[in-house]
């Protein structure tokens, strides 16, 4: 036994817990995964659209259900944190408090991703066109990384009101605007074939947001968990 | 005999409301501690701030040599914090929940350790099973090895009986007898009486945020534990105070 506690070492661990406990429980990614073939359904019946207009779409549509459901995710991942009191667990943990953050990030992110690489082809065939690109893919990672570096800061922060629930997408979304007008676009130039440099304003927004959430997320969340 | 927590002046309020009134206490290497006080005296709030968990608004805190919040990092690898909820994960089994506590506090190649504190806490047999399907006593006993994975030199519990029943609280009761006996210092909050009587070695009343007396076991009157305690609550609600040192 060597009692020195580094950095990655506590990060990857809550990671790896996250993961599994996940891979056990299936709560997270099934309520997100769940959620968002729901809201695909019901834009898919509710516009019902021609095809030409549901292409101009699509980029928002499936924005707003990744934001949707993610939102979900960032609640509940730390809401299972909080109610058995494990926050405090990790808390207590004689290591830089910014390792758990990022740890809870990552974990997060994965399930993200994970329920977006599940949507994108249930979308291609639902609306009967192929919306898998790897340009999209980078822009879903590049997205969903600016969500989940304040998503997570904003769920430790909610999570200790009684009205998390609630609390949660009234501070979260009015932040991400800028990382969702982006992602949009860029998503929507990508989906009509522009050129990768007429979108390259919205890649390099993207990262620029993602800089400076995940940023602002390492400064804070000490402060934020703190009593 | 080496002091390893001392605790001066201490303020901790919530909004207008000042829960730790300036608070003092001290506590030796090895002592087993228990801190009496009904609900709302300030036993939680002075366990989370001496585990780093709640920030002082005023006072001096020392643990194991190190202040706190300034170096709440080496206090807290020398803790041991159980709260009456067991800060496990369900949906790992209670091998997972030790080792990711382990990595947590830095530890490296601790499988044996962890069958070690497996062994101790009895529940080595039940290892591979979701901490979801243990019963509160073994949760909480899970949670007490939780707490020691790290051979910490203060064990600070936070009314651990709490939800067990008889059986579980006298297992609970026998674990902790077999840690103190290792030298290990605990401090524990309760306000089961008959219950810490017969484990701490001296007992501190904790009344409106503030220490009003400590007594050795040995010293205790005749009576007992909870005449004792409410001869101290008594006094003080009579407008005196009794501040007898430990």
């Amino acid at each position: 036994m060597q009692p020195k506690t580094s950095f990655f070492k506590a990060m990857f661990a809550v990671v790896w817990k996250d993961l599994i406990a996940e891979l056990r429980g299936k709560e997270l990614i099934s309520a997100m995964l769940v959620f968002a073939l729901l809201v695909i359904f019901i834009f898919n019946f509710a516009l019902e659209l021609d095809p030409k207009t549901r292409s101009a779409l699509t980029a928002g549509i499936l924005w707003v259900t990744i934001i949707f459901a993610g939102n979900l995710g960032l609640n509940r991942s730390m809401a299972v944190e909080k109610d058995r009191g494990c926050l405090d667990g990790l808390l207590l943990a004689p290591v830089d408090r910014t390792a758990i953050y990022f740890g809870k990030s990552i974990a997060n992110w994965i399930f993200m991703l994970i329920v977006a690489m599940i949507v994108l082809p249930i979308y291609s065939i639902l609306y009967n066109t192929n919306i898998i690109s790897p340009a999209l893919l980078l822009v879903i990672l590049l997205g969903s990384e600016g969500y989940v570096a304040i998503g997570t800061l904003l769920a430790s922060m909610a999570v200790q009101a009684r009205t998390r629930d609630i609390l949660l997408p009234i501070l979260l979304f009015p932040v991400i605007l800028p990382v969702l007008i982006a992602a949009v676009k860029a998503s929507a130039g990508i989906l009509s074939g522009f050129p990768f440099s007429d979108l390259q304003t919205w890649f390099n927004l993207l990262i620029v947001y993602d800089i400076i959430f995940t940023s602002v997320a390492f400064m804070v969340f000490d402060s934020v968990v703190e009593e | 005999m080496i002091t390893i927590i001392e605790v001066r002046n201490l303020i901790k309020r919530f909004g207008h409301k000042q829960v730790l009134r300036k608070l003092n206490f001290s506590v030796q290497q090895g002592e087993f501690v228990a801190l009496l006080g009904s609900n709302g005296a300030g036993k939680t709030t002075l366990l989370r701030t001496l585990s780093s968990l709640s920030k002082p608004n005023y006072g001096e805190i020392q643990i194991a040599g190190y202040y706190l919040p300034g170096q709440s990092a080496q206090v807290r690898k020398k803790l041991g914090v159980v709260s009456h909820l067991p800060l496990l994960y369900g949906d790992l089994n209670a091998e997972e929940n030790l080792k990711f506590y382990g990595r947590l506090y830095g530890l490296s190649d601790f499988q044996n350790h962890i069958e070690e504190i497996l062994q101790l806490v009895g529940l080595l047999k039940r290892k591979k099973d979701l901490v979801r399907t243990f019963s509160r006593g073994m949760q909480q006993r899970l949670a007490i090895g939780r707490a020691i994975i790290h051979d910490p030199e203060v064990l600070l519990l936070d009314e651990p009986h709490t939800g067990l029943d008889q059986d579980a609280a006298n297992m609970l009761d026998t674990l902790l007898q077999e840690i103190a006996s290792r030298g290990r210092t605990v401090v524990m909050t309760s306000h089961d009486f008959p219950r810490v009587a017969n484990l701490a070695t001296r007992f501190d009343v904790l009344y409106k945020g503030i220490i009003h007396s400590s007594k050795f076991a040995k010293d205790l009157p005749q009576h007992g534990l909870l005449a004792y305690y409410q001869s101290i609550v008594d006094e003080i609600d009579a407008g005196g105070e009794n501040q007898d040192a430990a």
